[in-house]
């Protein structure tokens, strides 16, 4: 199977103009005749949704919250990044272009990347133009911080909580399309399946969450907007509800997944408490334009702090280690997310965790306020310091944060070409559900850019495209297809309800999470990538014969949606351990154990491993088969990155 | 700590519903009030009971999504969401009351989960600014205050929850209908609607069944994300003044 990317030629910034340019164009009258599926509401889903109905499309958007507001998006804290360079700092698209393909570590297509920089200003005035309520200086402009991975003051932001207002934002243009009748909202329904006919994606099976209902939904187009499986991990900062469903059923219908083993591992969220804990929570990454990272310089004073004999206010400034200043002096701490994850887990294996637990660091705010004082440091991050102290009940004002890694967001997802279009024709994915352009990590502030320039400011051109080239014929729901997929889904509903075994669905997914952070976390390596192969072929065997699933399917039943979920997740597990061991290289939030300079940095094998890896399903209990993208650098020069 | 709860079970919108009695043991006081719902969910499906259905999602007390009459209070004792609170809010050998969201524009599902989408039709009816995607002018053209910017965004914080109403003796929906009017009123951007977006939100929130708003103040004092009563008076304002000058006649 060869992958056509679709990459347009020429010089990298005439690339996506000539593309537009070249690309087919649906009549304004015509756009009526067309239906598109869109598959979850958050910024991706939310945009796509209300760009497409603006331009003329009847738009059906299904989401599995109550509200499409709810999406997760919506706890996205520190901000988006745009090259306004209204800082005068020295920004340019060329320079957001070039920082998000060295963040990645080399492991993304150019063409992406520099498109999504140069759509990048478009974003931010959009949102203004929608009363998106940034950040402002005395004199009534925009405000910009800084970010990790980058040098330049680049991050639009609306207090800590900027991802609410931009999906308020994109939910507020998607309910005046529901209100002028070209969007029709499904909430509380979940995608079951992906249906195809003759090669095509013409449709959906959604499970209605209240009644319990299997329906078809047939269209033209079928957008996936479903972020990220972080969940596999079982805690992670995702939402509850978030899952990996809607790809996986694509994958298994022919989708190529690309680079599943991709996860970036936050470097700042609240430490796990206990074995109670149901996710982990953030602290954003723009903590780190005013903490300073560290831990004591020796694991006897770290002891004494874990013991309680000491506390943190007690250390003296030359006991303290901070690590990412010392090691990183250019960046300090503003390093990338993988570099400062990975050398909060080394103190810590060194012995010099902070909590008792000794999984912890400290984010200390000491500095920042004495320099700016208390009032300037709760204007910038109240927000944060108010949850940090709900959820410890400790007070940030007065002694340090303690933080620690934890799984965020997952680069991999469905493999698109350059118009977002799956390898199935008429499947696209946009945002976190596909994996364009973060290459092997991610930097900050740049989700909301990608869930956003793909809604608003690609799918709008690229879908035409496809449309013009297809009919607008409707394929009625009761077409073959349609009825083979619907029996498909309520056969497995029944299953999982006559299953009737003696563990819970969260009995499953928290072992699951667990093999998947010890060995597929932030250090892996052959040996435990292989044991946790074989542990998940278990589990999974173990879940199909003894899950118990309560209730009936005409009903709300959340453990009914849960089992489905986890059910998915236990299978995607499986391929990540495949895809994290076959890339015997180490890149951005990939690091395997067995390939690091001696400073311990990532070691990337750009002969054997410049490729984006895309997985082939081949049918129940099969190994998957590996297809590979070859990723070509014409204008960056591959090299070992360095934030020193 | 050990708990005895006292929880609303409705099994669907139909049925009449009644309190039914929990006991939980182990509790400890870092969890979160949902993880400790957590507990006696997987309690209770492994003695074969249908588990308590309750809305949540983020767990990071933004999106909304999680509601809960706690002891007669939305989101319980403290001014936060029933997902930020933790049960060392609560002492050991207490009972703890939990019910749903009671209003008539937001149905029971089932036990502790209410149908809001009232809210979204009521957004639908005007919250937002016409733009189309793409030919808008330069985010740095209009030069907002820092000071309308800033009380634009205090607005623009409210997670649409519906706290406001189960708090509201009327269940009234002025806290958070006001919260988007004012937003939009106080930026330049949401001029050119101004006046029909305030009647067309509040002729869509009364024909909601949301009550009428009798100055108690209880939505400010309970909204997790103390959403201000200034926005009610705001919206007042914007209503008379766009009902008397209205190009609707």
């Amino acid at each position: 199977m060869i992958l056509d990317s679709k990459l347009p030629d020429g010089p990298l910034a005439e690339k996506w103009t000539k593309h537009k340019f070249n690309i087919k164009l649906v009549n304004p009258a015509n756009k009526r005749k067309y239906e598109v599926i869109v598959v979850g509401t958050g910024l991706a889903g939310a945009s796509a949704a209300a760009s497409l109905a603006e331009l003329g499309y009847n738009v059906k958007a299904f989401c599995f919250q109550d509200s499409p507001r709810r999406a997760h998006s919506i706890a996205a804290q520190g901000g988006i990044n745009a090259a306004k360079n209204y800082q005068n700092d020295g920004d340019s698209v060329y320079r957001l272009f070039y920082d998000t393909i060295k963040g990645g570590d080399y492991r993304a297509r150019e063409a992406n990347v520099f498109r999504l920089a140069e759509v990048s200003v478009n974003i931010i005035d959009q949102c203004v133009a929608q009363g998106v309520p940034f950040a402002r200086e005395y004199g009534g402009l925009l405000a910009n911080r800084s970010f990790g991975g980058a040098q330049v003051s680049r991050t639009f932001y609306a207090r800590g909580q900027t991802g609410q207002q931009l999906l308020l934002g994109a939910y507020s243009a998607l309910s005046r399309q529901v209100a002028n009748g070209k969007v029709k909202l499904y909430p509380r329904t979940e995608l079951m399946d992906v249906v195809t006919v003759d090669g095509k994606a013409r449709g959906i099976i959604t499970r209605n969450l209240i009644t319990g209902a299997i329906e078809s939904h047939s269209a033209h187009a079928v957008l996936l907007c479903t972020g990220g499986y972080g969940n596999v991990f079982f805690l992670s900062t995702n939402a509850m509800g978030s899952n990996v469903t809607a790809a996986w059923r694509a994958h298994k219908k022919g989708a190529l997944m690309a680079n599943p083993c991709y996860t970036q591992i936050h470097p700042t969220c609240i430490p796990v408490s206990g074995d109670h804990q149901s996710k982990l929570t953030l602290m954003s990454e723009s903590l780190r334009n005013d903490g300073r990272v560290w831990v004591p310089a020796t694991i006897e004073m770290a002891e004494k702090l874990r013991k309680g004999q000491i506390k943190a206010n007690d250390i003296k400034e030359e006991d303290r280690d901070y690590y990412l200043e010392r090691k990183y002096p250019s960046f300090g701490n503003l390093v990338p997310r993988d570099v400062a994850s990975r050398n909060a887990k080394y103190v810590c294996d060194e012995g010099r965790g902070v909590n008792e637990t000794g999984e912890a660091v400290f984010l200390d705010f000491r500095d920042a306020i004495q320099r700016d004082g208390e009032d300037l440091i709760r204007a910038k991050y109240g927000n944060l310091f108010d949850m940090y102290q709900q959820i410890t009940g400790e007070n940030p004002y007065q002694g340090p944060m303690m933080i620690y890694p934890a799984v965020h967001y997952t680069m991999g997802g469905l493999w698109v070409d350059y118009n977002l279009m799956t390898n199935i024709p008429g499947l696209y994915a946009l945002g976190e559900a596909n994996f364009s352009d973060h290459g092997a990590n991610r930097l900050g502030a740049s989700a909301l850019m990608q869930g956003l320039a793909d809604g608003y400011f690609v799918i709008p051109y690229t879908i035409g495209d496809y449309l013009a080239q297809s009919g607008y014929d409707k394929i009625s729901e009761d077409h073959p297809e349609f009825k083979k997929s619907e029996k498909e889904v309520k056969d497995r509903v029944q299953k999982l309800l006559s299953i009737k075994g003696e563990k819970t669905v969260d009995h499953f997914h928290k072992r699951l999470g667990k093999i998947m952070w010890d060995y597929c976390g932030m250090a892996r390596s052959a040996e435990g990538l292989t044991k946790a192969k074989g542990m998940i072929k278990e589990l999974k065997k173990e879940f199909w014969s003894n899950v118990k699933v309560l209730g009936d399917n005409e009903e709300l039943n959340q453990s009914l949606e849960k089992a489905h979920r986890v059910a998915d997740f236990i299978e995607l597990g499986e391929l990540m351990v495949d895809d994290a061991l076959h890339r015997e290289e180490s890149c951005g939030g990939h690091f395997r154990e067995e390939y690091q300079t001696p400073e311990g940095e990532a070691l990337r094998d750009d002969e054997n491993f410049a490729y984006v890896a895309a997985w082939k399903y081949q049918g129940e209990g099969q190994e998957e088969e590996l297809v590979k993208e070859p990723l070509v650098f014409e204008n960056v020069k591959l090299t070992q990155r360095s934030y020193k | 700590m050990n708990l005895t709860l006292k929880i609303w079970r409705q099994k669907n919108h139909s049925d009449k519903g009644g309190f039914k009695e929990y006991k939980v043991s182990d509790i400890s006081k870092d969890m979160s009030f949902l993880e400790m719902l957590d507990v006696l969910n997987e309690q209770l499906s492994d003695s074969g009971e249908d588990p308590v259905h309750f809305d949540h999602d983020c767990r990071e007390g933004i999106c909304g999504m999680c509601s809960l009459h706690i002891n007669g209070k939305p989101h319980g004792p403290k001014q936060t969401t029933t997902c930020q609170l933790h049960m060392r809010s609560f002492s050991d050998g207490e009972t703890i009351t939990i019910e749903p969201w009671r209003a008539t524009a937001f149905p029971v599902v089932k036990d502790l989960v209410v149908d809001r989408s009232s809210f979204d039709r009521i957004i639908q009816a005007g919250g937002y600014v016409s733009v189309n995607t793409g030919g808008v002018p330069d985010a740095n053209e209009i030069p907002i205050p820092k000071r309308i910017a800033d009380e634009a965004f205090d607005a623009a914080t409210c997670i649409g929850c519906g706290a406001c109403v189960a708090a509201c003796k009327n269940a009234s929906a002025m806290l958070f209908t006001s919260a988007k009017i004012s937003q939009l009123a106080m930026l330049p951007q949401g001029q050119v609607e101004r006046k029909e977006r305030a009647e067309r939100m509040i002729a869509q929130m009364d024909s909601e069944g949301f009550g009428a708003c009798t100055n108690t103040g209880a939505c400010s004092a309970e909204c997790p994300k103390g959403i201000s009563l200034t926005n009610i008076a705001r919206m007042n304002r914007e209503y008379f003044s766009a009902v008397v000058s209205s190009d609707n006649v």
